[in-house]
């Protein structure tokens, strides 16, 4: 955001048309969104905007007020791009509400030949200003896109009691490495909140499983091991169970059982308990 | 350096490690251990590690050497709560720590010495 | 950025210590803290044991999507490592048969970049970063 010496006059231009400017930009920035937004709204917000803009352009180089103004307007604007992605605008029409501003300030200037020069280095500013806004949005967006998977990894990830002390992890989906992870926190912060010394990991919700999702399912039962319990895992399907032996995977000692219902039969004879008639 | 303090309690040796492993510190306790054995000849020790936030290989392989030492003197050990994050982390490094038994907690594994002897 | 000697295993606690409380300014989850923490007392001991002394640096750095981490930079005057290929494969060990634990600490983390050669030194940067 460099910004000229001569920026001066132009920010008194500014200063002094403030009003007329100001409401022109709010226009053209409301035309901007079809609507979606108020002229009264988009007016209260680009006012700060504005007085930040001729504070950048009135402040002496480096240091000092135009260097507090340029920070303040940085964050300003991120602010701006961060509601803007919440709220679902669309990129371009956030960074147009930027660019809208030379236009705004063009058509009253128009006329002023001498400002022109001027007109050119206050153009160049915001363009950068402009260019930001669509990062902070770009940014923005990303990080909502992130904790959105990561709520429906959370969701899909179940711990639930079958018994005293026996409790299943139905997996459904892919087991990659990140959900690897939050499964392995679940499970054992479960383990620690019920005491339960038995787990069934089932898998009968799991497509494909290979060398990869097998060290996974390993991996969990090692992390359990170590807070004491014990695994099962279930929900082997006959196709699956192919491919595991063909890929030549071994369970070592880890018992393996066809469904849930077997698991929780094998679990409770292992805490010397037996279903009977009543 | 700090010694980590061993409690016995009936036949079983007791050892709540409470401050951050210093090499030197876990060492001295395996010595103490191994002499406390003797002495008393306990046949089961519960190393409570619900405290301790960090477990790395060294010590990982330490506290295994703890359960090859406690099965010289013909006793049993037990390592008490280990937390989640520690679990997961050394499940990541590969140490499986096999040679140790776990339990959730103390009373667990007062539970599982007991229904080995 | 903070700079820790380590000369003594008294410094490898203090040095997890630290990364410890930058790990947690940095925003990384528990599991990920101790994580973090784990490897650099992994790295440390071997600064300590292997190369005879060491430096480690800490701090905490920001992506260029805005995301917040812990770097930690270690460096020793110590034999340095022949092979890195080799001693970066599981179950490579060296010395007293205890192993160096480099590629377990290499799983622990999300950035990790070693520099060795034999007869000068070694250096091990990691990076982990909050999701």
């Amino acid at each position: 955001m460099d910004v000229d010496g001569s920026q001066a006059r132009m920010a008194a231009f500014l200063r002094d048309h403030q009003d007329k400017i100001v409401g022109r930009w709010s226009e053209l920035v409301v035309a901007g969104v079809r609507g979606r937004s108020s002229v009264v709204e988009a007016r209260r917000e680009l006012e700060d905007i504005y007085s930040l803009i001729i504070a950048v352009m009135s402040g002496p180089g480096e240091a000092g007020p135009g260097e507090q103004a340029r920070v303040e307007l940085r964050a300003v604007l991120a602010e701006f791009s961060r509601s803007r992605a919440r709220s679902g605008f669309a990129p371009g029409e956030t960074a147009l509400g930027v660019f809208s501003l030379k236009e705004a300030v063009y058509e009253l200037i128009a006329d002023a030949a001498d400002l022109m020069p001027e007109f050119l280095a206050f153009s160049r500013l915001i363009d950068n200003l402009g260019l930001y806004t669509f990062e902070s949005y770009a940014a923005a967006r990303e990080r909502i896109i992130t904790d959105q998977a990561t709520s429906m990894l959370e969701l899909s990830t179940p711990v639930v009691r079958l018994w005293d002390g026996i409790i299943a992890v139905p997996l459904v989906g892919t087991l990659d490495s990140a959900r690897t992870q939050l499964v392995m926190e679940k499970l054992l912060e479960t383990l620690v909140a019920t005491g339960a010394d038995h787990a069934v990991l089932d898998i009968t919700g799991v497509p494909t499983v290979d060398t990869e999702v097998a060290q996974h399912l390993l991996k969990t039962v090692n992390a359990a091991r170590l807070l004491g319990a014990e695994c099962t895992v279930s929900g082997i399907r006959p196709q699956v169970a192919q491919t595991i032996v063909s890929l030549g995977i071994e369970f070592g000692d880890i018992a393996t059982k066809a469904t849930l219902a077997d698991a929780l039969a094998h679990a409770l004879s292992r805490a010397g308990l037996k279903v009977g008639p009543a | 350096m700090e010694r980590v303090p061993i409690l016995k309690i009936g036949s079983t040796l007791f050892v709540s490690i409470q401050i951050d492993l210093q090499d030197e510190t876990v060492i001295r306790l395996q010595e103490d251990l191994a002499t406390e054995l003797v002495a008393t000849r306990a046949t089961g020790v519960i190393i409570d590690i619900t405290a301790v936030e960090i477990v790395d290989s060294f010590i990982g392989r330490m506290l295994t050497m703890i359960g090859s030492i406690s099965r010289l003197f013909d006793a049993e050990t037990v390592l008490v709560g280990m937390r989640p994050a520690v679990a997961i982390t050394l499940t990541e490094l590969g140490l499986s720590l096999r040679g140790v038994r776990t339990a959730l907690n103390a009373e667990k594994g007062l539970e599982l010495l007991s229904g080995s002897s | 950025m903070d700079e820790l000697p380590i000369q003594s295993g008294d410094d490898v606690v203090r040095v997890r210590q630290h990364v410890r409380i930058l790990a947690a300014k940095s925003g990384l989850s528990l599991v990920d803290q101790t994580k973090v923490v784990t490897a650099a007392s992994e790295l440390a001991r071997n600064a300590l044991v292997y190369g005879g002394g060491g430096m480690a640096r800490v701090e905490v750095v920001t992506s260029a999507t805005g995301r917040n981490g812990v770097r930690v930079d270690f460096t020793d005057d110590g034999p340095g490592i022949g092979d890195v290929d080799l001693a970066l494969t599981d179950g490579w060990t060296s010395g007293a048969g205890l192993g160096l634990g480099l590629s377990g600490a290499r799983r622990l983390v999300d950035e990790f970049e070693l520099t060795s050669k034999a007869g000068a030194g070694t250096s091990v940067v990691i990076v982990k970063w909050s999701r």
